[in-house]
């Protein structure tokens, strides 16, 4: 009986603002607390707000035969709670009902596993507490930033006592394989691997309304169709994809609300299919084989590797300038410092300044707000530079005094 | 396929883009296999008195190497007509050219200047039109090809005469040349030359939009063909010693209004307050030269500040070569093929948004003219961090391959077809 199981990501970062070589030492408020808010609340009612509630809707009408589960990042989660905090309440309705699982991911929906051990363990502790302090749940399960996973990751997970860690289904990780049954990382002997269908859930990312598209307009019968070919040759389907695919990357009127609000009751009435969160698939089912992943996957871009990330220099620099200030960053003890530098970690930064598919205009050039990775890497550098320049004048003296620099975060 | 084309300069004698451009694009055409008359007005050293004669093209391409010439350059005849016209010229400055011509005793009676050149630029280009329509009737052409305001009424002749379909190709406008000062005459050639004209071709669909919109040439009558840039493969890098500490910004244009140096020398100081060993490279000479270097003067930063002239061959070769970052802030540039230049020569690239380029070349830094503040940003952002020089040049590399004078060149035949 293959066991259907939807995850959604939810995340915002907090967007750097126009920060130009000029503002180094004169200012250093970094955020555009403005677009923060604007953004969060259009995408609170364009999606979460709408999606949570359609969500609500199905798990009561299917009397808890209906299950979804989320990863809120804690980005994300702070500015529901400072700008809408609507759609906290939300979630929690949907936490309410036994049938929404939570997971776990670094707070600041950061690359800190790649870069920091100690920082990565920090801010997925972070997340875990906010989780718990918010829904009343504590996470079993992890998933890591986009998807990015290696057998370190998943040994790593299981040295933290998860259930279970999420990964792409790629096909240079699976080979032959299929990503329709539950897997577990290699070397380890308790913790599972699920991994993403990313065939069925593009279907519905990514190509629900491209009308080039020769399986256009995708119904939820014909989706049905497509999932019921995996009975007998699967035990499970991972649908893991965007929260935001509902209402903002799918706009309302392409018809994605419906289309979800159809599927479900379309999956039930077939006897062999079930509804599960990612802990009870990893509770159902066992693993059929570990599995071999050496190198980084993720679910981004055709590659699925880390190119998105980390696929040039300017990306690599960045990255490594700004993990580079962790033990001046902790020795000041300060709680805003600390912040500060975390929120500099988000991957959406690096992510803009991928040039991979700058000359043809894709998804990333959507998901930008610089009009070119150039200018996205000159103005995090200028934040950064700043930022260690702040951390210098601030760094204790042989006294063991700390010189207060004149820092403050000023809110718009 | 024969053209009659209306152009101006080849080399070694290349003062601007207008003559980079007309010598890439009678290449391009060449190697699709158009035959074609090519027509420059030309101050020979020793003026005869047809008006027209016929040079060699080993003559007029020997700063290039044979390779690079002699599969395509047998289809070209290129005819120099005695004039004072040259590109960039503009009313006053024929004039002064006029009277720096009687002055330097060139005697009157071989430089009859009232009837040969005309006293002003006008009668200079009505002059050359005349001329055109004889050499119309002497030959035998498909099609005439002009390029700006300056050839057009020579173009319009040669229509007349002959009734074959004219195209006016667009590399600047009065708009851009002059901003809102435009030169009503020259206006109202440019738009006669564009109404008369079966198609008319521009060098950006930015230009494009301009002329729809200052002109009323419907959009239809207008076809896209971007410039190219010459790779000069065969052609030996400079290579040039760098001193880490000290940063080269470079600016290379007509110093006119046009071009907007004196933006370039705003962000100069902002650049300067900020990092004190930038040294910045004007070259390039124009009318607004006095004036700037004034203004450079006043801003107290002539040690970092370099005017060095008018560059040619080998010199401008160095200049890109040790140059950190190239500017290109024109406020408002057809296309801009310095630009494909700088991209060439491994240097990034900081351009106007106002400038046609920008629809070819993807990875360069772009700002708008006046947003200086933006452009001293953008400046110390390549001189400061290490990660964008070689990401900007190798990815400028890969936008040049999808460039070149030969698909420029078989864009022109496609508009040629459309009219036969």
């Amino acid at each position: 009986m293959p066991s259907i199981c939807f995850y959604f990501q939810v995340h915002q970062p907090y967007r750097v603002g126009k920060y130009t070589f000029f503002d180094i030492g004169s200012r250093h408020d970094y955020e555009d607390v403005e677009k923060d808010i604007s953004i969060t609340r259009k995408v609170a009612q364009k999606c979460y707000l709408p999606a949570n509630n359609l969500i609500l809707n199905l798990i009561e009408k299917y009397k808890g035969r209906f299950k979804v589960s989320y990863s809120i990042s804690g980005t994300a989660l702070d500015q529901f709670i400072e700008y809408a905090p609507e759609v906290i309440d939300s979630f929690k309705r949907l936490s309410d009902t036994g049938c929404v699982e939570f997971l776990n991911e670094t707070y600041y929906h950061s690359l800190a596993f790649l870069f920091s051990r100690s920082e990565f363990i920090q801010q997925v502790k972070l997340h875990k507490k906010k989780i718990k302090e918010l829904f009343g749940q504590t996470p079993r399960v992890f998933r890591n930033t986009e998807l990015i996973y290696n057998n370190e990751l998943g040994a790593l997970v299981e040295s933290m006592g998860y259930k279970a860690v999420l990964a792409e289904g790629a096909d240079h990780v699976l080979g032959w394989r299929s990503p329709n049954f539950v897997y577990q990382p290699s070397g380890c002997y308790r913790t599972k691997l699920l991994l993403r269908n990313y065939h069925l859930s593009d279907d519905i990312a990514f190509r629900f309304s491209n009308r080039h598209w020769d399986k256009y307009p995708l119904s939820a019968e014909k989706f049905v169709q497509w999932v019921k070919q995996i009975n007998g040759s699967g035990e499970v389907i991972n649908l893991f994809m965007d929260y935001e695919t509902f209402g903002e990357h799918q706009w309302e009127d392409t018809g994605i609300f419906n289309f979800m609000e159809a599927l479900p009751e379309k999956l039930i009435n077939i006897p062999e299919f079930n509804f599960v969160t990612p802990s009870e698939e990893a509770e159902i089912y066992e693993p059929v084989a570990q599995l071999d992943v050496p190198s980084f996957v993720s679910w981004a871009d055709m590659e699925r590797d880390l190119t998105a990330w980390m696929g040039n220099n300017m990306q690599r620099e960045a990255l490594e300038r700004v993990y580079s200030l962790e033990k001046k960053v902790k020795r000041t003890r300060s709680q805003e410092f600390l912040e500060t530098w975390r929120k500099l970690q988000t991957g959406d930064h690096f992510y803009y300044m991928c040039t991979k598919w700058f000359s043809d205009g894709d998804v990333h050039k959507y998901f930008n707000p610089y009009t070119s990775p150039y200018d996205a890497y000159i103005n995090y550098m200028n934040v950064l530079s700043d930022f260690i320049d702040v951390l210098d004048s601030t760094i204790p003296s042989r006294r063991g005094k700390h010189e207060k620099y004149q820092y403050r975060s000023i809110s718009i | 396929m024969k053209v009659l084309m209306f152009g101006w300069e080849f080399p070694p004698h290349i003062s601007g883009g207008l003559g980079t451009a007309c010598y890439g694009l009678t290449k391009g055409l060449s190697k699709k296999g158009v035959d074609i008359t090519f027509v420059i007005p030309r101050l020979g050293k020793k003026p005869e008195r047809s008006h027209v004669r016929l040079i060699d093209y080993t003559d007029v391409l020997q700063a290039y190497p044979a390779k690079d010439t002699a599969s395509w350059a047998t289809r070209l005849k290129v005819m120099a007509v005695e004039s004072l016209l040259e590109p960039y010229v503009t009313e006053e400055t024929y004039l002064e050219m006029v009277k720096k011509i009687s002055r330097t005793g060139e005697k009157s009676e071989v430089f009859d200047l009232s009837n040969d050149y005309g006293p002003n630029i006008f009668e200079s280009v009505s002059r050359y039109a005349k001329i055109a329509g004889l050499i119309a009737r002497q030959e035998s052409f498909d099609v005439i090809h002009v390029h700006d305001w300056m050839t057009i009424p020579a173009g319009m002749e040669a229509k007349h005469i002959s009734g074959k379909p004219l195209v006016v190709h667009i590399h600047a406008l009065e708009f851009d040349r002059s901003g809102i000062h435009v030169n009503q005459r020259i206006y109202d050639i440019e738009r006669a030359g564009m109404e008369n004209a079966d198609q008319v071709i521009t060098v950006s669909h930015y230009t494009k939009k301009r002329i729809m919109e200052y002109y009323d040439i419907p959009e239809g009558k207008i076809s896209v063909v971007h410039n190219a840039v010459s790779r000069m493969e065969s052609i030996e890098r400079y290579h040039v010693k760098k001193n880490p500490s000290r940063k080269y910004v470079l600016f290379l244009g007509r110093i006119t209004f046009q071009k907007g140096p004196d933006y370039f020398i705003e962000a100069a100081k902002l650049v300067l307050d900020r990092a004190r060993n930038t040294h910045f490279i004007m070259a390039g000479s124009g009318d607004m030269m006095p004036r700037l270097i004034e203004r450079v003067s006043e801003l107290r930063i002539g040690t970092n500040f370099h005017f060095v002239g008018f560059l040619k061959g080998q010199d401008v070769e160095r200049a890109f070569a040790m140059s950190d970052v190239y500017v290109m802030p024109s406020i408002s540039e057809p296309f801009g093929i310095s630009a494909l230049e700088g991209a060439i020569y491994d240097v990034p690239v900081i351009l106007s948004r106002q400038s046609g380029v920008t629809e070819v070349l993807n990875h360069a830094l772009k700002v708008d003219f006046w947003d200086v503040r933006e452009l001293a940003n953008k400046i110390l952002g390549v001189l400061s961090y290490g990660g964008i020089h070689d990401e900007i040049t190798t990815n400028a590399k890969k936008d040049l391959r999808n460039i070149s004078w030969e698909m420029a060149g078989s864009k022109i035949l496609d508009v040629y077809n459309s009219l036969m």
